[in-house]
């Protein structure tokens, strides 16, 4: 078997090869089509991700509300609703459902809507850590809280949260990577991602063993560069003399 | 809020014809991945705990690789590097099937390693003491305590994989969600098609996912 990385350089319009690698004046070449396309998953995957911490956050709390058994079980049911349904089918819920049912959201770009079905996915998952890092928490902590004359939103905003948002690091980190797996998903929906562009690109030029390569190599430093930077955030996070997350050690 | 949902389409001839058709390789498929990634990943979480290198660094580099890369991305690969290695082409369920038990053992095999670690010591050195072997410690005395212990998490995960045979539409597969789909385009009812389709992966996510929350219980009180 031979290699031909040369394929990244050719047009995707004339197949010929382009000095330099990038196209010029309007044109693209295939290594121009995945940048724009790993840009497409980096922004996907991010947008969704802020979706799904502010809900998640807020669901996941909620659900930690004691004396409002109705909240709590709203709680529930979003994260029974969205975890129970496979992210494909929601996607095609939001892409091809919703728009017909409400009128509104047919202006509404496709890409948006896979944010939209990303996120509501991931705010399920994102819900369900939260809430088991704020039950991970010693009882004392809440009561201590409300002792000291703090209203609920007080305990949790000072006492409750910073706690459990450190715990739960570890676990979103792999959420985090999850949602840009999971981005992939959306080549369902046409959305110019980098799996579409493995779609496109192999039947284009039937290079697919070296395309599929380069994708696979953007996924895997995608993953690694979340990992550093959850890391990182872990690192500054840390409370001195303070071991979370189940640590080994301490007293 | 603009409405008119006709489910009348659906009767039984339809869902035997379209909907059985797919929920059945789903099914297989999810069976078949499951028993396929927990022998799998049995064998490479004892790779990665053997303490020897030339075991543990391959079985590691496979377990990290597969689970870096969107299980969209195995899908095609092996969609397009199967039939090149066994150099005829195979229909996209075999390969869904190869791909599905590749794919799921490196998962599975974090389970299992998990679940083998939670086997306290003095049970290995209990079994040693007894004169067994590597062999023998393992079938008898380990790996039933970690199948017991990780059951829950082992469950889960084969709900998760349920719902990733979804992903197969990659590759074109008749899976649950081509059978209701290709049943809307033929009725003119997407619509309806989708959302029944929504529908009965919930319920039957939702139904197994209870299941396990009730198994959990009783092996914690077992405990």
């Amino acid at each position: 078997m031979s290699w031909d990385w040369q394929v990244f350089c050719e047009d995707t319009l004339e197949r010929q090869v382009v000095q330099g690698c990038f196209g010029k004046g309007g044109d693209i070449t295939y290594l121009d089509w995945m940048l724009s396309a790993w840009g497409w998953t980096v922004s996907v995957a991010l947008l969704a991700l802020v979706l799904a911490l502010v809900l998640g956050s807020f669901i996941g709390t909620v659900r930690t509300l004691q004396g409002r058994p109705v909240v709590v079980w709203l709680g529930n049911a979003w994260v029974e609703l969205f975890r129970n349904i496979p992210l494909l089918v929601q996607i095609f819920l939001w892409y091809h459902v919703v728009p017909t049912m409400f009128p509104a959201m047919q202006a509404v770009p496709g890409f948006v809507l896979v944010v939209f079905a990303l996120g509501f996915f991931t705010s399920a998952r994102i819900a369900e850590q939260v809430r088991s890092g704020i039950q991970a928490l010693p009882r004392g902590q809440r009561y201590a809280g409300l002792a000291m004359g703090f209203t609920t939103f007080q305990t949790y905003r000072y006492v409750l949260l910073p706690m459990a948002f450190r715990i739960i690091i570890p676990p979103l980190t792999s959420e985090t990577m999850n949602i840009f797996k999971n981005s992939s998903v959306a080549f369902a929906v046409s959305v110019a991602e980098l799996t579409m562009f493995a779609m496109q690109a192999q039947e284009e030029t039937s290079r697919g063993i070296e395309v599929y390569l380069a994708v696979t190599a953007c996924y895997i430093v995608s993953a690694f560069a979340i990992n550093r930077i959850m890391a990182f955030i872990e690192k500054r996070a840390r409370v001195p003399g303070l071991i979370v997350a189940g640590g080994s050690g301490g007293h | 809020m603009n409405l008119s949902l006709d489910f009348s389409f659906y009767n039984w001839d339809l869902i035997s014809n379209f909907v059985l058709k797919g929920l059945y390789f789903s099914l297989m498929l999810t069976l078949v991945a499951t028993m396929g990634g927990v022998i799998f990943g049995t064998v490479l979480a004892l790779m990665r705990l053997s303490g020897k290198k030339w075991l543990d660094v391959p079985a590691t580099i496979y377990v990290n690789g597969m689970r870096s890369i969107p299980l969209v991305m195995v899908i095609l690969w092996f969609f397009l590097l199967v039939p090149a290695i066994i150099g005829r082409p195979i229909g996209a369920e075999v390969s869904a099937v190869i791909t599905f038990i590749a794919f799921e053992a490196a998962y599975f095999s974090e389970i299992m390693r998990a679940g083998i670690q939670s086997v306290p010591r003095g049970q290995v050195y209990a079994g040693q003491a007894l004169g067994m072997t590597y062999g023998q410690n393992m079938k008898l005395v380990v790996l039933p305590q970690a199948f017991r212990n990780m059951l829950p998490v082992l469950l889960t995960q084969t709900i998760i994989l349920f719902q990733d045979t979804s992903l197969v539409y990659a590759i074109g597969a008749y899976d649950m969600l081509k059978g209701f789909e290709v049943a809307g385009k033929n009725f003119g009812r997407p619509i309806e098609a989708y959302l029944a389709a929504a529908a009965l992966y919930f319920v039957m996510c939702y139904a197994l996912s209870w299941m396990v929350k009730r198994l959990h219980q009783k092996i914690a009180i077992i405990r």
